[in-house]
């Protein structure tokens, strides 16, 4: 009997072996996948009462005694239910409507973030007594959650209960619009240098090596420069987002310059002959012909590093930019906070009260970011050439 | 027949103003280095002016008092390799795994479904790691050893770090996966064709071939890992302590430079002096491994005559 030369009795065992490792590596990829989920799953459930608060229905007095101590107006036993801050709104109230003075009106209003909390059933500091009105309060459906418009429409506060994003969210925008402002033009026009004009010389190459550092250099250094720099040597504002939007505009650069370089070099090189051909200058065919077709690469690298920035915490903290804003910032040189930043600075709060607050915070920071990139991946896939 | 451009010169002066433009934007990368190097540098050099350098490289004690303060930064420095080993030893085993899964073993919808959600993870900004960090896994670790009875600190390293490793997986998997594709398939035939399985010619021919564009990854996430910032300053201790304990708490450089730059001190103090040095031995590490990674990469490149990547 001829024994068979391709007969190799290991084989089971190395078949084993391979579906051995093909597991293992499958078990890597699932355990990076659960963690999103997760993570995700983890921060939406703590988010996710940010959504509602506590109102009381109480008698409100509009007295002149009110407007000079504004605790006088709640009824004595609804004192440590209602929130401080709220009422610290009513001399501003009678003034926009005189006709209020002297009027009693039974209102849902805003519930310290005690009874807020014990609503919620999470950890809180309400007294036993108090505890049993809130009990009481609930059943005659003068104590309830409320839809939480206030996060939204208002700005930081120190009292967990009023504490909005807004200031954060207007922050971030004028923050942004400058870094865009600013790295858009200077990536692209920097990218279509290397790709359309460079030659091939020691300076070319230098920008290149510096691009690429600048590309992994920890963003806390880029802090270090626009505290020293921007702040100290240009006196620019402090905390403003003018100095916070040149800080994240160097270190959005690289990113914008290293897509646009790419998308500027699938463009074929067939279009720049045919220009040539006909008698345009370089100038005309990058301007009118290449970049025109590169532009949707160039976005998409764009959409992305306005991501980044939107979510850049540490160069931001060292330049100021987590004062405590209770308004929304006007303009570019006024002292503002942006969206990381307040949530680093609630998660410090010591109330648990803001422990949901920032989760809120993080949920609005990763749905901006995941529709952003959801933008890029569309750009690309839509206006994807292929040659 | 054919006309002469008459505007031929002036069109080709205003092309030179463009490419000197260009060029100008070009020099903002170079300015910005060097910007970063100077002002790190000088506020460094006022900082040595007034405290050892010899004693800020080797001194085992790190302490700010009113009168007297030291300034030794080895417990620091050992706060953030302790940190950033863990991270590591994380990150790297799970993003060589998720990238050899991508590359070899996945099919086409697989990929497009994978890709995106790892984009996600690479994109949630550090901010958020931190206070998962500092909310979820940090009292999970204290639990956990509560349970056999050892005693771990709220802010320990071991959260930090492996809250760290897992920012750091996107980025290993990433350039790992494009290192692995690159790989040319005729070596993937090659030792098909000699009859080695699947996972032989992935372990014996492509990852030692891929072995320098897979260093270059792993620096690079070293790197990152070191100079990552927020996750430190929300879980990690402020207390420079030297311990081989990850349990206990240890602080990094980027938490001491926030530390003493968010204080209300006089900004030529040596408290606030410190962050700067701390920040040119940062600036210098994280150069140092982007050069090696560069290298690294190129030598790939060249080997396999590669052009993009």
């Amino acid at each position: 009997m001829t024994s068979n030369p391709f007969n190799d009795p290991g084989l089971a065992k190395r078949h084993r072996k391979a579906r051995r490792f093909r597991r293992t590596t499958q078990l890597s990829i699932a355990v990076t996948m659960s963690f999103l989920l997760f993570f995700l799953f983890d921060m939406g459930r703590t988010a996710y009462p940010a959504l509602w608060q506590a109102y009381v229905e109480v008698e409100i007095t509009y007295s002149k005694a009110a407007t000079r101590f504004t605790s006088m107006a709640v009824g004595k036993d609804y004192r440590p239910l209602v929130s401080r801050a709220w009422l610290r709104n009513i001399p501003k109230k009678i003034e926009a409507d005189p006709s209020l003075m002297d009027t009693t009106q039974t209102q849902w209003v805003l519930a310290t973030a005690q009874v807020d909390q014990y609503m919620k059933e999470h950890h809180n500091t309400l007294k036993p007594d108090e505890a049993v009105q809130v009990e009481a309060l609930r059943e005659q459906g003068k104590v309830a959650l409320h839809w939480n418009t206030r996060f939204f429409s208002r700005g930081d506060s120190k009292i967990p209960e009023y504490a909005g994003i807004l200031s954060a969210i207007v922050g971030s925008v004028l923050t942004l619009i400058v870094t865009m402002a600013l790295a858009f033009p200077l990536g692209v026009m920097t990218a279509v240098y290397l790709e359309e004009f460079a030659r091939d010389n020691w300076f070319t190459r230098f920008v290149e090596v510096n691009i690429n550092n600048l590309a992994s250099i920890p963003s806390i250094l880029f802090g270090l420069l626009g505290l020293s720099v921007f702040i100290n040597l240009f006196g620019l504002p402090r905390s403003s987002p003018l100095v916070g939007g040149m800080t994240l505009a160097l270190m959005t650069l690289p990113i914008i310059i290293v897509s646009a370089r790419a998308a500027l070099r699938s463009v074929p090189a067939s279009i720049r002959q045919a220009g040539y051909g006909l008698g345009l200058t370089r100038q005309n065919i990058v301007k009118d012909h290449v970049l025109p077709v590169a532009m949707p690469g160039v976005l998409t690298g764009s959409i992305i590093g306005l991501a980044q920035a939107m979510g850049e915490t540490a160069p931001l903290i060292i330049i100021g930019m987590i004062a405590f804003i209770p308004d929304a910032p006007g303009s570019f040189t006024e002292a503002a906070t942006v969206l990381p930043a307040q949530v680093f600075t609630w998660s410090g709060m010591p109330e648990r009260a803001f422990v949901e607050k920032t989760a809120a915070g993080i949920m609005v920071i990763l749905l901006v970011m995941m529709t952003l990139n959801a933008a890029a991946i569309y750009l690309r896939k839509k206006y994807e050439i292929k040659w | 027949m054919f006309q002469t451009d008459t505007r031929k010169k002036p069109l080709f002066r205003k092309e030179n103003l463009t490419v000197a433009a260009l060029l100008l934007a070009s020099t903002l990368s170079i300015i910005t280095t060097i910007g970063i190097l100077f002002s790190i540098l000088f506020q460094a050099i006022e900082f040595f002016k007034l405290q050892s350098f010899w004693t800020f490289i080797t001194g085992t004690e790190w302490y700010v008092g009113h009168n007297k303060s030291v300034f030794g930064a080895v417990p620091i420095f050992a706060g953030t390799f302790m940190i950033t080993a863990i991270a590591l030893l994380v990150a790297i085993p799970v993003g060589l795994g998720n990238a050899i899964y991508l590359s070899e073993y996945a099919g086409k919808k697989t990929r497009n479904t994978l890709k995106p959600m790892l984009e996600i993870l690479a994109g949630i900004p550090t901010v958020v790691y931190g206070f998962f960090a500092a909310l979820t896994v940090a009292p999970a670790i204290v639990e956990l050893f509560e349970l056999i009875g050892i005693e771990a600190a709220y802010n320990s390293a071991l959260a930090c770090g492996l809250v760290m490793g897992v920012m750091i997986v996107p980025v290993i998997t990433s350039l790992s996966d494009d290192v692995l594709r690159a790989v040319p398939g005729s070596q993937r035939n090659a030792s098909f064709a000699l009859g080695m399985t699947h996972s032989e010619t992935i372990r014996h021919i492509i990852l030692p071939s891929a072995v320098p564009g897979i260093i270059s990854a792993s620096l690079l996430g070293f790197s990152k890992a070191i100079g990552e910032t927020m996750i430190v300053v929300m879980a990690a201790g402020l207390r420079p302590n030297l311990t081989w304990n990850p349990l206990e708490d240890m602080t990094t450089v980027t938490v001491r430079i926030v530390d003493s730059l968010v204080g209300d001190q006089a900004f030529d103090s040596p408290y606030t002096l410190s962050a700067f040095a701390l920040g040119l031995v940062l600036f210098v590490i994280t150069l140092v491994l982007n050069m090696i990674s560069l290298v690294q990469i190129r030598k790939f490149k060249k080997k396999y005559q590669i052009n993009s990547l």
